[in-house]
């Protein structure tokens, strides 16, 4: 029962990483309608930021200093590629898209090698490892679920209660009446990427302490970022949320009890195909009905 | 429709190959096609009269490559459907090979059909719940699959077949013992392996693309083709798409695989970190830059995925003084040319021939 517990919570800690990667995905599949492949490249890219700017070699920065700086930046990186690399195509075809972001994936990924090179670093955490609670949790996976709280607490308060919100979400709902009642949506489009890269970074800064950090530390996390959105739901934020930690507590359970850490990533594969054979519209996704 | 007159006839040049009707420099188009066709097959004939060693040995990955990339040309460029998941078909083709060759000691060159007919099998069952993902959903079902791929291939269940992390070391591809024959008593001396071992990859690619030449120019192709255009109409053609959808997973799967065959036959060694999510990349590369709906295009990105990192390290390698990591270079010229291709020449390099060949064609 002890193992059950640990799990459980340690499930609960790898699923805030996910919820936030999920969440990353859901904001600009409502978008765009599209999938961005590259999110998890665009994660660990930041996260070698805030590694550039903390580090002795670096700036040489404290690390919550690093953290905010490197969310900004991502924040600006983000909206600047929805600017720069998307906007030019947004009436393309679906495959000229995916291609893109595949090509955004392929040059994050070496440029981080290219940049910073390919041995593995370790990434400070401010939290510490001490274990809490008769070692069911170290401090840092406690950290990551506060802070992953705090983060999406926030990030519900914008969409809900500030202007900016309401018409970010009026430019994903219905683009061309958000446009006829003055809304930019152009600009809109940016500023989810923006935040969309910034809820990454901070996924991606989160989850280096454990994993260190390599330019291909983020392939299966945003796999189950991936599997946490659908399951939730790919028209629901919260939905993302709930998916990605229920993600993550099952990938532990299955990973101990059933199927052996081997085949975790396959786990996330087989749940991916089956909710989107089974019920497309995840837990609190709304059904879209489409006119042939 | 102005096509037919008033008593319902077609006129006779609506029979003909649209084709047919363009000039270039004074010859008809499909002549022209069938001339380069025979023109690159004379030159896969030749080439290993030329080279020997690495020289030849590249060729025959090129050729590999170009299978590979065929695959996902037939698949995405012919019927539309989309596949980030390549490198799993390229590695089922790979190992079928491996552990027909290492545990039930078939030789080398038996290996290709057996393989090629376990990757349709493979492909065709992916392709069934497939169906009813469209698109982008379809695309990220493939991506999964590539992330799970190298995991699943190291799995300890399985490692008494696959070598686990450490792989399969294979036998060398010795050529048959009349083939050394033949060519002794021509040249007077002996084959050397690595020509051998293109003369085999050029054999089984050649006899592939004439196959893929086929299926799309018949009435299989032009149905796989209409269902990319329009799958409503052409089910009310009366064309059966879900098997037509599954079937072209499963003769797409075949090709990708093949070529891993081929892969594991000319580096006589193969390692889970062989089929990871950078390969499937690969031929997502190859297909876009050299056209994905195009088979002479699959020439060219065969060539290119293998000729890139080889400038990216000249690249690199004149940049020594100031570049520490030149491997990260290969990565981020694919993409690079990947954004280059799809803004400035969607239909990649076939396509931007077509245009030169419209611009200097007459019609008649």
């Amino acid at each position: 029962m002890d193992l059950f517990i640990e799990q459980t919570v340690s499930g609960l800690a790898s699923g805030a990483i996910y919820a936030c990667l999920a969440l990353a995905v859901v904001m600009i599949y409502q978008a765009i309608d599209h999938f961005n492949f590259a999110q998890g490249e665009m994660a660990m890219f930041s996260t070698y930021i805030a590694w550039y700017l903390m580090d002795d070699a670096g700036l040489g920065l404290p690390f919550w200093i690093a953290f905010v700086v490197c969310i900004i930046v991502s924040f600006i990186g983000g909206a600047a590629i929805e600017r720069i690399v998307f906007a030019p195509i947004s009436d393309a075809p679906v495959l000229s898209h995916i291609i893109v972001f595949i090509a955004l994936f392929s040059m994050f990924n070496s440029l981080a090698g290219f940049l910073f090179d390919f041995t593995p670093k370790q990434f400070e955490t401010p939290f510490g490892h001490t274990p809490l609670i008769d070692g069911v949790i170290s401090a840092h996976r406690a950290g990551m679920v506060v802070v992953t709280l705090i983060m999406l607490a926030m990030i519900y308060a914008f969409f809900r209660y500030t202007p900016i919100g309401l018409a970010m979400r009026a430019a994903a709902a219905a683009p061309e009446s958000a446009r006829l009642v003055g809304i930019r949506v152009g600009f809109m489009l940016a500023l989810g990427w923006g935040l969309a890269a910034a809820v990454g970074s901070v996924a991606g800064m989160l989850i280096a302490p454990i994993t260190f950090l390599t330019p291909d530390m983020m392939l299966g996390t945003l796999l189950y970022g991936f599997a946490g959105a659908v399951v939730g739901g790919l028209t629901s934020p919260l939905g993302a949320v709930i998916g990605g930690f229920l993600v993550g507590i099952l990938e532990n359970w299955m990973g101990t009890f059933i199927v052996g850490s081997q085949l975790k990533l396959t786990v996330a594969l087989v749940l991916i195909i089956v909710v989107l054979l089974v019920k497309p519209a995840g837990l609190l996704g709304r059904v879209v009905v489409k006119r042939v | 429709m102005a096509s037919t007159d008033v008593a319902g006839n077609v006129p006779a040049f609506l029979n003909q190959n649209p084709k047919d009707r363009i000039i270039v420099l004074g010859v008809p188009l499909p002549l022209l096609e069938r001339v380069g066709l025979y023109v690159l097959l004379a030159a896969v004939v030749v080439l290993p009269m030329v080279y020997d060693g690495y020289d030849i040995y590249e060729f025959g990955k090129i050729l590999m490559y170009m299978l590979a990339v065929l695959g996902l040309n037939l698949l995405t460029g012919f019927n539309g459907q989309f596949s980030l998941g390549h490198s799993a078909f390229f590695a089922v083709g790979a190992y079928s090979t491996a552990i027909m060759m290492d545990q039930l000691g078939v030789p080398y060159w038996a290996t290709i059909i057996p393989a090629a007919a376990v990757c349709f099998v493979a492909g065709f069952l992916f392709g069934l719940p497939a169906l009813r993902l469209d698109g982008l959903f379809l695309a990220l079902a493939t991506f999964a699959l590539a992330i799970a791929t190298p995991q699943l291939l190291k799995y300890d269940g399985i490692a008494h077949l696959t070598g686990g992390v450490q792989g399969i070391v294979l036998d060398t591809p010795y050529p048959p013992a009349w083939i050394d024959g033949i060519v002794m008593s021509i040249t007077g001396e002996e084959l050397s392996i690595d020509r051998w071992k293109y003369m085999f990859t050029a054999l089984v690619a050649v006899i592939m693309f004439a196959g893929a030449w086929n299926l799309v120019h018949s009435r299989t192709g032009r149905a796989l083709i209409a269902i990319r255009d329009n799958p409503l109409s052409a089910k009310t053609m009366g064309i059966n798409t879900s098997v037509f959808k599954s079937a072209a997973f499963g003769v797409s799967a075949m090709y990708t695989g093949v070529a891993g065959s081929l892969f594991a036959i000319m580096d006589e060694y193969l390692a889970p970190e062989s089929f990871t999510f950078a390969e499937a990349i690969k031929f997502l590369v190859g297909g876009v830059v050299g056209g994905i709906a195009s088979l002479f295009g699959a020439i060219f990105g065969g060539w290119f995925v293998l000729e890139i990192p080889n400038i990216a390290d000249l690249a690199a390698s004149s940049l020594e003084n100031y570049i520490n990591n030149p491997q990260g270079l290969t990565g981020l010229i694919y993409g690079l040319f990947l954004i280059f291709t799809v803004y400035v020449m969607p239909m990649g390099a076939a396509g931007l021939a077509q245009i030169l060949v419209h611009k200097i064609s007459t019609r008649r």
